[in-house]
C-alpha cells in the first residue's frame, strides 16, 4: 500500500486512541503490550500486508497471528481501522455476546486468522500456516508477533526450530521487546536475554530495531522479505504503555482499564480522535 | 486379511490409501513414524509428511496451522504425549478454533506393555470428551479404524483417534457397515448389554460366550464412538436389557463409562458396572499379563455382568 511514513505515525497514534478506549469501555484488558505494538501493528496493517477486508479469505492473502493474544486491543483497533468490521464494534470489547473477546476468536472476527491468547502457541500455527503456503506454492507471507515474556514459553522454541528446520523464508516474527511481564521486568522474572543470539542460533535472520520507528519496522519487514531460506526475526525494542506517560515502562498496567480521569488523560496525551 | 492386525497398522495403510485418493491430507509426527505407522504414508507422500521432532506441542500447533490452511492434517504420536504433553494446545488450538485436525494417538492404554505407566494412556478419552465439538474415536480391529478413519477425514473439523500398539483379532467384515456417532451392535442379547471400546470390544464378545454357556444372553455394543455418544444405543440397552456393563483399557473415571453412566442415569437408570482400570497407573508387563492384573479380560466382564 503506498502510504507515507507520517501517516503510519498517524495511524499508530489512532490505533493507541481507539486500544484506550476501548479497554476503558470494557473495563479491564491489556493497555501496555497493546500501546508497545502500536507502530508494528500500523505498518502491518497499513503498509506491509497484503489484505482486503472485502475478501478476508483471498488464499494469497498475507496472514498475521497475534502469538501474544491478549494485545488484542490494538489487533481489533487495526482490523477495524483497516475495514474489516466497524470501528463502533470496539465498544463493545470484552462484553457478553461481542465478536471481541477477551482474546483473538477466529471464528467471530474477520481478519483474525487464528484464535490466540495461551502464549507460545500462536506462533506454532504461524508456522503450520508458513508451511501449507509453501507446499501450495502460494504468495501469501506470514507475520506473527510475540511478547518477549512469551519467549519464556518452551513451545516458542520448538516452533522456532521447525521454522528454520524447513526453511520457511516466508514468516516473519516480531518480537514485541518491551522488557516487562506481569510481575517484573523479564531478565527478573526468568532470564530471557540475549534473544536475537538465541533466534540466530535457531537458525533465524535477525534484525534488532526500534520498534517506535515506524521506518524502521517498515524497513526491516522490507529486509525480510529478502531473505531465503531462513525465517526472519525482529527483534523490537519498545516501550510497554507507550504512548500515555502513566503507562509506560511499567508491569502495574499490564492488565488494567484506566479510569474516568485516567482515560481523560491519556486521550489529552494522545491527541485524541482527530 | 490376516486373523490378527494392529489399528496403529491399519491407520497407517488407510492414511496412504487416502493419501492417493485426496492432495489436502497432509501428515505429521514426532519422531515416532516408524510405529504410528505414519511412515507407510511417509513413504508414498514424502512432500506430505513432515516430522517436527520431539516437539508434540508444536507438532498440534502446526497441524492447525495448516488446517486454516486448507489442509486435512493427521497428527500422529503415542496417546500419552498427545492427549497428555499436548492436551493444552488441543485444547485452546484445535478444538476451540474447532480446525480440522485429525489427531490419531497410537500406543493407547496398558496394552503397551513393557514401557510401563510413562508411556501408557489411561486418560485421554476422558481428557479429549471434554473439549467442545470433538469427536472422540476409539476403533476396536482394523477394519472398524480403516472405516472410522475414512469418515472422520471426511467431516470438517477436530477428532481424536486412539489406536492400539498390540495386533487384536479382526472383528468386522469388509463389508460391514459401521457410522461414525452410531454403536455397532455386534451380538444381540435380552439379559444385560456390555458397552465396549476399543480393544476391550473383542474381551466382550468373549465374555458374551463365556456368559451364554451359564444361561446369560448378553447384547454386546461396539461403542467405537465416545463422542458424540449414541445415546440412542443406550437408552435402548437400558430400557430392553437388565443392566450394563461398560469396558474399556482406560480409567474408570470419565471415559466410556462416565459417557454412558452420564446418559442412563439422566433417562433411564439401571444398574451398571465399570470395567477398566481403577484410578490406578499401569506398569512393565506383557499386554496379556497387564490385561489380566488390571482386570481387562473377558473373565473380568462376564463376573462384572453377574455381579449387576
Amino acid at each position: 500500500m503506498q502510504v507515507t511514513y507520517d501517516q503510519l505515525r498517524e495511524k499508530a497514534r489512532q490505533l493507541r486512541v481507539d486500544v484506550i478506549k476501548a479497554i476503558y469501555g470494557a473495563g479491564s484488558g491489556h493497555p501496555g503490550g497493546s500501546l508497545s505494538a502500536a507502530e508494528i501493528a500500523a505498518v502491518l496493517y497499513f503498509k506491509e500486508m497484503n489484505l482486503d477486508p472485502a475478501n478476508p479469505k483471498d488464499p494469497n492473502r498475507d496472514k498475521f497471528v497475534l502469538s501474544k493474544g491478549h494485545a488484542a486491543p490494538v489487533l481489533y483497533a487495526a482490523l477495524a481501522e483497516r475495514g474489516f468490521f466497524p470501528k463502533e464494534d470496539l465498544q463493545t470489547l470484552r462484553k457478553m455476546g461481542s465478536k471481541l473477546q477477551g482474546h483473538p476468536d477466529m471464528k467471530k472476527v474477520p481478519g483474525v486468522e487464528m484464535s490466540t491468547g495461551s502464549l507460545g502457541q500462536g506462533v506454532s500455527t504461524a508456522v503450520g500456516m508458513a508451511l501449507a503456503g509453501k507446499l501450495d506454492g502460494r504468495t501469501g507471507r506470514v507475520y506473527t508477533l510475540l511478547g518477549d515474556g512469551e519467549l519464556q514459553e518452551g513451545m516458542v522454541w520448538e516452533a522456532a526450530m521447525a521454522a528454520a528446520h524447513y526453511k520457511l523464508d516466508n514468516l516473519t516474527a516480531i518480537i514485541d521487546w518491551n522488557g516487562i511481564q506481569i510481575d517484573g521486568r523479564n531478565d527478573e522474572v526468568m532470564t530471557v536475554s540475549p534473544v536475537d543470539e538465541k533466534f540466530k542460533a535457531f537458525g533465524w535472520a535477525v534484525k534488532v530495531i526500534d520498534g517506535h520507528d515506524v521506518q524502521a519496522v517498515a524497513e526491516a519487514l522490507d529486509e525480510a522479505r529478502t531473505v531465503k531460506g531462513k525465517p526472519f526475526a525482529i527483534i523490537a525494542k519498545t516501550i510497554k504503555g507507550k504512548g500515555v506517560s502513566f503507562m509506560e515502562d511499567t508491569n502495574a498496567w499490564h492488565g488494567k482499564a484506566p479510569n474516568d480521569e485516567q482515560l481523560a488523560a491519556a486521550l489529552k496525551e494522545l491527541g485524541g480522535d482527530r | 486379511m490376516a486373523d490378527k492386525i494392529a489399528t496403529r497398522q491399519a491407520y497407517g495403510e488407510t492414511l496412504a490409501a487416502l493419501g492417493a485418493e485426496r492432495e489436502d491430507i497432509v501428515v505429521l509426527d514426532a519422531d515416532l513414524s516408524g510405529s504410528t505407522m505414519t511412515k507407510v504414508f511417509a513413504k508414498a507422500y514424502p512432500d506430505r509428511f513432515f516430522n517436527i521432532g520431539i516437539a508434540e506441542q508444536d507438532m498440534l500447533g502446526i497441524a492447525s496451522g495448516m488446517a486454516v490452511s486448507g489442509k486435512t492434517v493427521f497428527a500422529s504420536t503415542f496417546a500419552m504425549f498427545a492427549a497428555g504433553r499436548g492436551y493444552e494446545i488441543i485444547r485452546n488450538s484445535i478444538g476451540y478454533p474447532h480446525t480440522n485436525v485429525k489427531i490419531c494417538a497410537t500406543h493407547a492404554g496398558v496394552t503397551v506393555g513393557e514401557d510401563g505407566a510413562s508411556h501408557q494412556c489411561v486418560e485421554d478419552l476422558a481428557l479429549m470428551r471434554v473439549i467442545p465439538g470433538m469427536t472422540v474415536i476409539n476403533p476396536a480391529d482394523g477394519v472398524s479404524a480403516d472405516k472410522l478413519l475414512r469418515q472422520a477425514a471426511a467431516f470438517d473439523g477436530p477428532a481424536y483417534v486412539r489406536l492400539g500398539r498390540a495386533a487384536v483379532p479382526i472383528l468386522y467384515s469388509e463389508d460391514a457397515e459401521l457410522t461414525l456417532g452410531k454403536a455397532s451392535c455386534l451380538r444381540e442379547g435380552t439379559d444385560y448389554t456390555v458397552i465396549a471400546t476399543g480393544i476391550m470390544v473383542n474381551e466382550a464378545m468373549q465374555a458374551a460366550e463365556l456368559l451364554a454357556a451359564e444361561g446369560i444372553s448378553v447384547r454386546v455394543l461396539d461403542m467405537h464412538t465416545i463422542k458424540p455418544l449414541d445415546e440412542e444405543a443406550v437408552i435402548r440397552a437400558a430400557r430392553e436389557t437388565k443392566g450394563i456393563v461398560t469396558a474399556e483399557e482406560h480409567s474408570v473415571l470419565g471415559g466410556l463409562g462416565s459417557a454412558v453412566a452420564e446418559t442412563v442415569v439422566k433417562n433411564q437408570p439401571v444398574p451398571m458396572a465399570f470395567v477398566g482400570v481403577q484410578d490406578r497407573f499401569g506398569q512393565s508387563g506383557k499386554p496379556a499379563e497387564l490385561l489380566k492384573e488390571y482386570a481387562l479380560t473377558a473373565e473380568d466382564i462376564a463376573e462384572a455382568v453377574k455381579s449387576l
